[in-house]
């Protein structure tokens, strides 16, 4: 819990891996990783399964500590997470009401959970009208969706996300992208992870392509898709497998 | 919020739980023994006690060994036992400050209607015990340290005889009180030593009757003994000695003689007579 | 093949008095008997809420930290789980006798000291439990409650909470326990008429009086109380996932 008001904690961007490896057992998940992620547009980590798309998100909020190297955060290394938040893949719902979800992310992120902030919080991703819900009982997008104002309740500079539409139908994901856009454009930091081609055209502004645990392409989104520099890139985009 | 309340709950609940026992008003512990619950014979007398003094009288029964035990630890104002010798010595080390001799029943001893060691009607409680011991007859014993177990020790001591030590097979210790011993012996068909008060209000008779009675070695006297204050300052004294003395006053002893179960009278008073 | 007819008249004698006679006598119904019952309930509902108060923090903690001997202690709580009832009720007893280092309290032989040693017997037992229900739950939430920089002292009540109905389980368990002894409440209670005497001690009284009708049926009367304390637990914990699941 803190009690320093959210906008005067320090910036932590940008967020610089140098050298960052990291094992999960004996299997190397990413090497020797270096990547400057800057305010701004979206960034999208883009990769076939297995790539390290996930880890390499989880590094950046300090779930996972490297093997090797370092991340700084606007310099600095081992900052506090108060300006971050992270959506995850298939979110943990508490077994609570889908309001009261929210205001515990709002107490534990040292902000008052008052009525008027959660009620803001659940219009912008449209579940108002199931406040009073189980959260348990929520479909597959709604709960998504609840993750996410679990996330914004943080009031968070950079905003973590990792496949947060790959189990949901075209609807619910376009719902998610909605809220995503608009979180976007509001000035919050996107850093996302997806292995859907369509939905990295949609969102992203600069693509960072992860193939086998390496780094292999960073680039602004439409110079990676009109004319990506490496092989790997060329066939991924080309439908095929990248082993 | 939600948790504040729970912990406060938690303290108050343990507070309860464990704050000491108002001086309980009026009432005292009597350590006793199960034979004397089981006959029903404090749930008669005991209430005599109350109406006149206003006190209440918490029976615990347990084997005389525990209940001399429980003195000894001062858990009791008051013990109400029938096992002399065990009773001499605990006020000999200073535990109980003077006995009292009460009532005295008898002990009868009981067998199958099969009677498998032939010493139905028999007056010499010995001779049955012998015949039980050649025919090698199970018996029951309670095994406990009760007043009723010394008894039995000391009758086969007199006929000679140690089952105790030696262990035969047919010698079933089971180490529970006066109940469960006649229930043991009705199940196995065998014989066992009890009191009279319990075996008259005993439910469970089934296949067994009194073989040996009248005997004047089975004559079973019941002492009381004011635990000693100076040991455990925390003895009722006052109102420990107010029920001895009620015990063995002309009301007690009255109380005592009018308990009867089938018409028969089961506990026979003699305070005061050199018992 | 005809279906043989369910009537008592047909049972052994011994069968029919335990089971029919053994009713008649409770219902012709004992003022008495309400109060054995309502005693047992008094007790081992306050040992059940007293020893869930420490076991279940307890429980929540040993599954959330480490520490050097955390195993060892798993491997205890577990193993406590299997405590006799009469070695705690004679271990109580001794600390509580007035020869014994709690003696000025003073409650020896009264329901507090029942109420004392039945929650140490199932405390142990509420903690193995709620330890693995937490451990299980943590594993689950870790990565999303240290996402939203949930402290440490919160982790324990957020995780208690939304293992709630598991819980709901544990106590059931923890109850049926107590419910069941009658070696702890006979040592520290002394069985005393009127006063600490409950329905198992009662049920194990009346045998030794060889009222062996009268003590079966006092038995299903027991099991009905326990039954319907479970009962009401379940139908409690089906209302409220309904509504705030």
């Amino acid at each position: 819990m803190r009690d320093s008001p959210v906008r005067d904690r320090p910036t932590t961007l940008p967020i610089r891996f140098e050298n960052v490896a990291f094992t999960a057992g004996v299997a190397q998940v990413l090497r020797d990783v270096t990547l400057s992620i800057s305010a701004g547009l979206p960034t999208i980590l883009l990769g076939p399964n297995g790539s390290g798309k996930t880890s390499l998100l989880k590094l950046a909020i300090g779930l996972l500590t490297p093997i090797a190297g370092r991340i700084l955060y606007a310099g600095r290394e081992n900052v506090s997470s108060s300006r971050h938040a992270f959506v995850f893949q298939k979110p943990v719902m508490l077994r609570r009401t889908v309001a009261r979800n929210v205001a515990f992310a709002l107490k534990a992120a040292g902000r008052a959970p008052e009525a008027a902030a959660i009620a803001r919080l659940l219009s912008a991703v449209g579940l108002a009208p199931l406040a009073e819900r189980p959260a348990r009982r929520l479909s597959g997008g709604e709960q998504q969706r609840l993750a996410l104002a679990r996330a914004l309740a943080r009031d968070p500079e950079v905003l973590f996300l990792d496949e947060p539409t790959a189990s949901l139908d075209p609807f619910a994901t376009k719902s998610v992208e909605d809220i995503i856009t608009r979180t976007a454009e509001g000035g919050v930091k996107i850093v996302m992870a997806t292995h859907d081609l369509g939905q990295a055209r949609r969102l992203a502004g600069d693509i960072v392509f992860l193939a086998n645990g390496a780094l292999v392409e960073h680039a602004p989104a439409a110079t990676f898709f009109d004319t990506p520099a490496t092989s790997e890139a060329k066939r991924f985009l080309a439908g095929e497998l990248v082993i | 919020m939600r948790l504040r309340h729970l912990f406060i709950g938690a303290v108050l609940s343990l507070y309860a739980a464990v704050s000491p026992a108002a001086a309980q008003d009026k009432s005292i512990v009597v350590a006793s023994t199960t034979s004397t619950q089981d006959s029903g014979l404090f749930g008669f007398i005991l209430p005599k006690f109350k109406a006149k003094t206003g006190i209440d009288v918490k029976v615990i029964a347990q084997g005389t060994g525990q209940a001399l035990d429980t003195g000894k630890r001062g858990d009791a104002d008051v013990v109400f036992v029938h096992a002399k010798a065990q009773e001499e010595k605990f006020i000999a080390d200073g535990f109980g400050v003077k006995r009292f001799g009460v009532m005295y029943n008898d002990f009868v001893l009981i067998g199958p209607k099969s009677d498998p060691a032939k010493i139905k009607g028999g007056k010499d409680v010995l001779v049955g015990l012998k015949a039980i011991s050649e025919k090698g007859s199970p018996f029951v014993s309670r095994g406990d340290k009760s007043g009723t177990h010394s008894a039995e020790l000391a009758l086969w001591k007199g006929a000679s005889m140690d089952p105790a030590s030696t262990k035969p097979a047919w010698y079933r210790e089971i180490g529970q009180g006066m109940g469960a011993a006649l229930n043991t012996a009705g199940a196995m068909g065998g014989y066992v030593l009890s009191d009279r008060g319990t075996w008259i209000s005993f439910k469970n008779k089934g296949d067994l009757e009194i073989v040996v009675e009248g005997d004047r070695r089975l004559f079973n006297q019941y002492g009381i003994i004011l635990v000693n204050p100076e040991k455990h300052p925390s003895v009722k004294k006052e109102l420990g000695q107010a029920f001895i003395d009620w015990v063995v006053s002309v009301e007690g002893q009255e109380a005592i003689r009018a308990y009867q179960i089938e018409g028969k009278q089961l506990f026979f008073p003699n305070a005061g007579q050199g018992s | 093949m005809k279906r043989k007819e369910c009537n008592p008249a047909n049972w052994p004698g011994a069968a029919r008095l335990d089971g029919i006679g053994a009713l008649e006598l409770i219902w012709s119904g004992d003022a008495n008997l309400f109060a054995i019952v309502g005693l047992s309930l008094f007790v081992t509902l306050s040992a059940t809420i007293l020893a869930s108060l420490v076991g279940m923090p307890l429980g929540a903690l040993v599954a959330l930290t480490r520490f050097p001997g955390r195993n060892v202690l798993i491997v205890l709580l577990n193993g406590s789980m299997g405590l006799p009832p009469v070695v705690v009720g004679l271990v109580v007893f001794l600390l509580l006798s007035r020869s014994g280092p709690l003696g000025p309290l003073g409650i020896l032989f009264t329901p507090q000291a029942m109420i004392v040693a039945q929650a140490v017997l199932i405390a142990p037992i509420i903690a193995a439990l709620t330890r693995q229900v937490i451990e299980d739950l943590w594993a689950e939430y870790r990565e999303e409650l240290t996402a939203m920089d949930v402290g440490r002292s919160s982790r324990v009540a957020t995780l208690l909470w939304d293992a709630r109905f598991s819980l709901v389980t544990i106590l059931l368990a923890g109850f049926g326990r107590a419910a069941a002894e009658v070696g702890a409440v006979m040592i520290v209670g002394g069985n005393i008429d009127g006063f600490t005497r409950v329905m198992t001690t009662t049920i194990a009284l009346e045998t030794s009086k060889g009222n062996l009708a009268l003590a079966v049926g006092l038995g299903l009367v027991l099991i009905g109380v326990i039954l319907a304390v479970n009962a009401l637990a379940w139908a409690v914990r089906g209302w409220s996932e309904r509504h705030a699941g």
